[in-house]
């Protein structure tokens, strides 16, 4: 069997603040094969973001911290790790590209200082030789003129172009595992595309693994092998993309699905999911999504169904799958 | 760049000839007989007249005011009633004395405002993070003179550590040639004069940099708090750099706009001259100039310490905006 890249078991990450714990990531366990794109997918406050800080180590303490359970990085647990080791680590073997290309790149650092200073940090290189390393990388996320660019500021960039910019200070370490936290959500289509493509191929060439966050559907039949369905700091399903989109078992993919709107029907209204994602708190009853969930049953308010396997790695918690086998 | 310095200098224009109008008016405004003033009260007409021509008082304002931008511009300051002096001559050594206070002052605030700043906002909610604005919140809130008393008590009087006044040892003078004494001292080649003049300087600049120390110390947290939740932060943290570099590097130039003009507005007010401070501590300065020279009503002295002063503050603007100018670059590119 072939070691996963990265391996998340049970973890908690949670916020403690004035009105008490809040469990943000609340047990979720899953893992990223050489190669591999995984998806994580869910709404906005589902933990997705908080999922992928925590792999980095970069939650903000206070108020956050990471309760319980192990991140394994090629097997390494980097849950014990000390700040010196985990910095060792951040933008070497796994790197990781923010959502909001305008706000990420500092303002006042030209790109070529920005880009170069993890090669210089992490293999040691000099001024010269990070420069000539920077307009590779400039050159391999396909920015046009990269001597040029290297002394530029991020305000003379569009979204677009520091998006790449971004993507080449992730690789310029040659990581082994990108995270990608929404990527594309600040960009206009036509260059969401270009951005998705520019990743995949990354994936492709240097097989380098992802884990990529977003809300958008699309993107993960684009891009993904495998998917993450998060709920409120919970996985409620998990499955490679064709079992996803063809059979989704938990009601809540199925209103994802449902909510991305098509081109070859009719209708008059969109679809979409009633209700937000509850304000989460620690000793939350039932199932989660409950609230919203057209299936809902009495049990469902009352506990909170595992995750089980369905299938050929296509697991789901969900109480209407576990009780329909019960019945079978 | 080079466009925005040429072009921040041409503002500076129109603003400095405001500037010589309104000292000028308000020099005109007062009341009272310049005549009689330097004459005295027991002059005859006929000697108050020849002087007003003489000054040439009685041609009509506006001509007045071109004559003095005349002698202005050939750096003709006037003279001084009370000791028949050019006041030219007569206020460098005082502008030096005040120039190297403010330097002192303002190196100990800077060094340690912005230092207590950055560390009180690294480690928000610590101890250290209390103390330090504890201390800022006394310092702004004591009295300089109190300060430099107490001083005096403990470091002069009781441990007889430091001098408790003056610019130096009045038995060995030093040779004055830009009359700062920590660069003549240098340039003597007198390093024992250098150490005399740095401890004569340290209890003058220490009360003098408290209270611009304090408001350093303040803004710079303020400022590093809003700078350290940043998205830009927390990529700098995803790509490993040590949080040294990523609080000293990458926050503080951001920080950086806010504290620079903090810096350069108690700059100028300590330039102005911190009377109570060079009282106190015996220090030949501007602040203690302009005091005399306005107990003795001597106009022409007052005229030129406002135009001084005004003067300070157009040139440390210049410098803050030129400063801000090289810490960002999107100002520059405007």
């Amino acid at each position: 069997m072939i070691q996963p890249v990265l391996q998340v078991q049970n973890l908690h990450t949670c916020f403690f603040t004035d009105r008490g714990e809040v469990p943000a990531v609340d047990g979720v366990s899953l893992m990223v094969n050489p190669g591999e794109v995984l998806g994580i997918v869910g709404e906005s406050g589902c933990g997705k973001s908080v999922t992928s800080l925590s792999v980095l180590k970069l939650i903000p303490e206070p108020p956050g911290k990471i309760t319980g359970g192990s991140i394994l990085f090629k097997g390494r647990d980097l849950v014990p790790l000390k700040e010196r080791e985990m910095r060792s680590i951040r933008g070497d073997s796994i790197s990781m590209i923010f959502q909001e290309p305008m706000t990420s790149l500092n303002p006042l650092f030209t790109v070529g200082d920005q880009i170069g200073e993890a090669v210089r940090l992490h293999r040691g290189l000099r001024r010269k030789e990070a420069r000539r390393h920077t307009v590779e990388m400039l050159r391999k996320v396909g920015i046009p003129r990269p001597e040029a660019v290297l002394d530029e500021y991020p305000h003379q960039l569009s979204g677009g172009m520091r998006q790449r910019v971004m993507i080449a200070m992730a690789i310029s370490c040659n990581p082994e595992l990108l995270i990608a936290d929404e990527p594309t959500t600040a960009l206009d289509v036509t260059i969401q595309a270009q951005i998705l493509d520019l990743i995949r191929r990354l994936n492709e060439e240097n097989g380098t693994a992802v884990m990529l966050i977003t809300h958008d559907l699309g993107v993960v039949a684009e891009m993904c092998h495998r998917v993450v369905v998060m709920y409120a700091g919970k996985v409620v399903e998990e499955g490679a993309v064709c079992d996803i989109f063809k059979n989704p078992l938990h009601p809540y993919t199925q209103g994802l699905i449902q909510s991305v709107p098509r081109m070859n029907e009719q209708r008059s209204r969109l679809f979409s999911i009633p209700g937000n994602v509850p304000v989460l708190y620690a000793d939350m009853k039932g199932c989660r999504f409950a609230d919203r969930c057209p299936s809902a049953m009495s049990l469902c308010l009352e506990r909170l169904p595992e995750l089980r396997e369905y299938g050929a790695a296509h697991s789901c918690r969900c109480w209407i799958h576990e009780t329909q086998e019960d019945a079978v | 760049m080079k466009s925005y310095v040429l072009k921040r200098l041409l503002i500076m224009v129109p603003v400095l000839i405001g500037m010589t109008i309104i000292v000028f008016s308000i020099i005109h405004a007062i009341p009272g007989d310049p005549a009689e003033t330097i004459l005295g009260q027991k002059a005859t007409e006929q000697s108050k007249e020849a002087l007003r021509e003489q000054l040439g008082l009685n041609n009509p304002w506006y001509q007045q005011y071109f004559t003095y931008m005349g002698e202005l511009l050939k750096g003709d300051l006037g003279q001084s009633i009370r000791t028949k002096v050019p006041i030219a001559q007569e206020i460098l050594p005082y502008l030096a004395a005040t120039a190297e206070l403010t330097f002192a002052a303002m190196l100990f605030a800077v060094f340690f405002g912005v230092n207590a700043g950055i560390i009180s906002a690294w480690r928000q909610n610590s101890w250290f993070d209390y103390i330090c604005m504890l201390v800022a919140l006394i310092g702004v809130s004591m009295p300089i003179f109190w300060l430099g008393l107490m001083e005096q008590w403990v470091f002069s009087l009781k441990l007889h550590w430091l001098p408790s006044g003056g610019r130096m040892n009045q038995r060995d003078p030093v040779e004055a040639i830009t009359n700062l004494y920590l660069l003549d001292s240098m340039l003597a080649g007198r390093f024992d004069q250098f150490w005399t003049v740095v401890k004569h300087i340290v209890l003058p600049s220490i009360a003098l940099g408290t209270i611009p120390m304090a408001i350093i110390a303040r803004m710079t947290r303020s400022s590093m708090l809003e700078v350290m939740n940043s998205d830009f932060i927390r990529t700098a943290k995803a790509k490993g750099l040590s949080q040294f570099i990523v609080v000293y590097k990458h926050a503080l130039k951001n920080a950086a706009i806010p504290v620079l003009t903090v810096i350069g507005l108690q700059t100028g007010a300590l330039l102005g001259g911190a009377v109570l401070t060079e009282t106190i501590f015996a220090w030949p300065g501007v602040g203690r100039y302009i005091y005399e020279a306005i107990s003795f009503r001597d106009y022409p002295v007052i005229q030129s310490g406002i135009l001084m002063i005004a003067f300070v503050f157009v040139v440390i603007n210049l410098v803050v905006d030129l400063l801000y100018a090289a810490v960002d670059p999107r100002i520059r590119y405007r």
